[in-house]
């Protein structure tokens, strides 16, 4: 028997729970309550229980205890998982899309044989089915998609919800749920938090951001971004592609496994806008994209957008900027 | 180091994508593949690691058009086995695909498996973690170095985070890592190496095995996303867009 129960996994480090968190108890609670079903919050860690009194938006927080479970891993956290979500079977389990937790839902399904749907940017119920959204293609499609009426597990982006509304000032019930056997006897061990390295510049504190995507070209064509960035009296900074061709350090990077910036200018050049890395960017005051590609999902967060080639824009852009100035 | 690794063909973004008759799967008449990025990532890592520690990279990939094209590739860049996986499920998903593979790998020796930590046409998964689970095996993704101790039977991977952080984790050997960056940037190989490898190199056929290929979900439909909070968009020459650009950003007082 399914309990109609919509279940939320609890990402936290470094005893704070993360956004995401906010973000899918926003989305639980909507769905939760066309189930009219309980919400609950799914805190796994290592002395980590005082974090449920930032979960007021469940309706009962259940609590583990584990040292294995003081970083998250696919595998310790699946093991802790399975054994709770084999008894109880919730009608849902909804699962942050970050780094952290990436692969968890695709491996407890495998292990559960439960339905999985991931990428969900928004679901609602219909008839008592649970309806999801699912961003696929870099954004370029979507797909609805309809869960079996029995246990099943969703993978959620970032940005699917707003965090505010998954906050509640009110303390929730805590039930402490015990940890299976052996689970210290876990494969994947962490070993340590690696830092980045010293960045020439911080593009967290930037107010103008000239980013460069793919579109760029080559490394010589970053020197023309460095003079826009400069005559705009700003830094330049990449997606995913520039920085794995060593085009620009790490530091640079915008986007889900980079850097989250918030400049008042954003100029996107030869960005194409997949959702990893609009998840870094897309708070920005002001964001201008100039793409090819005039059905790129850039232009979907982008103010401004200029179908064209980033090469050609560029000279000129610079050109005027410099003839504004000097005017 | 015995490693295999997992290639898929995808769509090719740049390219406009048609939803066909169904309403329910993307139309794959005109529909151009090509090598999912991560893909080729999980390659690179592979040949580096063969490069540091000796054994072989076998290259496993789910028959679709331009295939072929990968697998020389692979070859070319270093690859000591290409092997193409032939089947008849069109539009194969994840579940099932995870399945699938969990019985062909069974086939070789290996002491890791890599692959690109997603791709753009994962619905129901990751296929990493899929596979992972199917092989009772651990998983570790997204990485973005790997370093092996063959003697000791472990590896030691670079996990990406968030803002920058990285965390470093020890698997045992075998395990599944979901790569999302080689250490290195891709290396480049000519295309007359390419076309000297289409000459020499055979591409070893393997027929998929029978699996249950229905997935638990039901894709009701595709479609392309509705445009919501549209950009305003200018145009003009490159010097009137300027022109255009610069008056913008001196009325909202960053110039």
């Amino acid at each position: 028997m399914t309990a109609q129960e919509v279940w939320v996994l609890v990402e936290h480090r470094q005893q704070r729970v993360a956004d995401i968190t906010f973000e899918l108890l926003g989305l639980g609670r909507e769905v939760a309550q066309a189930l009219q079903a309980p919400l609950k919050a799914v805190l796994l860690g290592h002395q980590a229980r005082d974090l449920a009194s930032a979960l007021g938006a469940a309706d009962a927080v259940l609590y583990m205890d584990h040292p294995a479970l003081t970083e998250v891993t696919p595998e310790a956290y699946a093991r802790a998982l399975k054994p709770l979500l084999q008894e109880r079977r919730p009608r849902l389990m909804v699962i942050g899309l970050t780094n952290f937790t990436l692969g968890l839902g695709p491996y407890l399904a495998c292990e559960l044989q439960w339905p999985f749907v991931n990428f969900c940017k928004g679901m609602h119920v219909e008839d008592g089915s649970v309806v999801i959204t699912c961003l696929l293609y870099g954004g370029k499609m979507e797909a609805e998609v309809e869960l079996p009426a029995e246990p099943g597990l969703i993978g959620v982006m970032p940005g699917a919800s707003p965090a505010d509304k998954g906050r509640d000032e009110r303390f929730p019930l805590v039930e402490e749920v015990l940890s299976p056997p052996g689970l210290e006897q876990q494969a994947v061990q962490f070993l340590r938090y690696i830092q980045p390295e010293a960045a020439d510049v911080d593009i967290t504190t930037q107010e103008v951001l000239v980013s460069v995507g793919r579109g760029i070209q080559n490394q010589e064509n970053i020197a023309l971004a460095e003079e826009l960035a400069q005559a705009l009296g700003g830094a330049v900074c990449a997606s995913r592609p520039v920085i794995d061709q060593g085009w620009l350090p790490l530091s640079r990077q915008v986007g889900k496994s980079g850097m989250t910036v918030k400049p008042k200018l954003y100029l996107a050049l030869g960005i194409s806008g997949a959702p990893e890395h609009v998840e870094g960017m897309k708070n920005a005051g002001l964001i201008i994209a100039i793409n090819t590609d005039l059905r790129a999902p850039i232009f979907n967060v982008a103010h401004y957008g200029i179908v064209a080639d980033v090469l050609e824009v560029l000279p000129a852009l610079i050109e005027a900027i410099r003839g504004k100035k000097g005017g | 180091m015995n490693t295999l690794v997992l290639l898929r063909m995808v769509p090719d973004l740049v390219e406009e994508l048609e939803v066909d008759a169904s309403s329910k799967a993307l139309d794959r008449q005109w529909l151009r593949l090509v090598l999912n990025e991560v893909d080729d990532h999980a390659l690179e890592e592979a040949l580096l690691l063969k490069e540091r520690h000796g054994g072989s990279v076998t290259v496993l990939a789910l028959d679709a058009p331009e295939v072929d094209d990968a697998l020389y590739a692979a070859a070319a860049k270093g690859a000591d086995r290409v092997v193409k996986i032939t089947h008849s499920l069109d539009g194969v998903g994840t579940w099932t695909l995870a399945q699938l593979l969990a019985q062909v790998v069974s086939a070789f020796s290996y002491d890791l498996i890599l692959t690109g930590v997603q791709a753009v046409d994962d619905l129901d998964g990751v296929l990493a973690p899929m596979l992972a689970a199917r092989l009772c095996l651990p998983y570790l993704g997204p990485v973005t170095a790997v370093r092996a101790d063959p003697a000791a039977r472990t590896a030691t991977v670079e996990r990406e985070l968030a803002g920058g952080i990285k965390g470093e984790y020890r698997l045992p050997l075998p395990c599944v890592l979901g790569i999302q960056a080689a250490e290195k940037p891709l290396r480049y190989v000519t295309v007359s190496r390419v076309r000297q490898m289409m000459k020499t190199t055979h591409i070893e056929k393997m027929p998929a095995p029978k699996v249950a290929t229905d997935s638990p979900v039901t894709v009701r439909r595709l479609y392309k996303p509705e445009v919501a909070g549209r950009a305003e968009m200018l145009e003009g020459t490159p010097q009137e867009v300027a022109q255009k650009l610069v008056a913008i950003l001196a009325e909202r007082g960053v110039l």
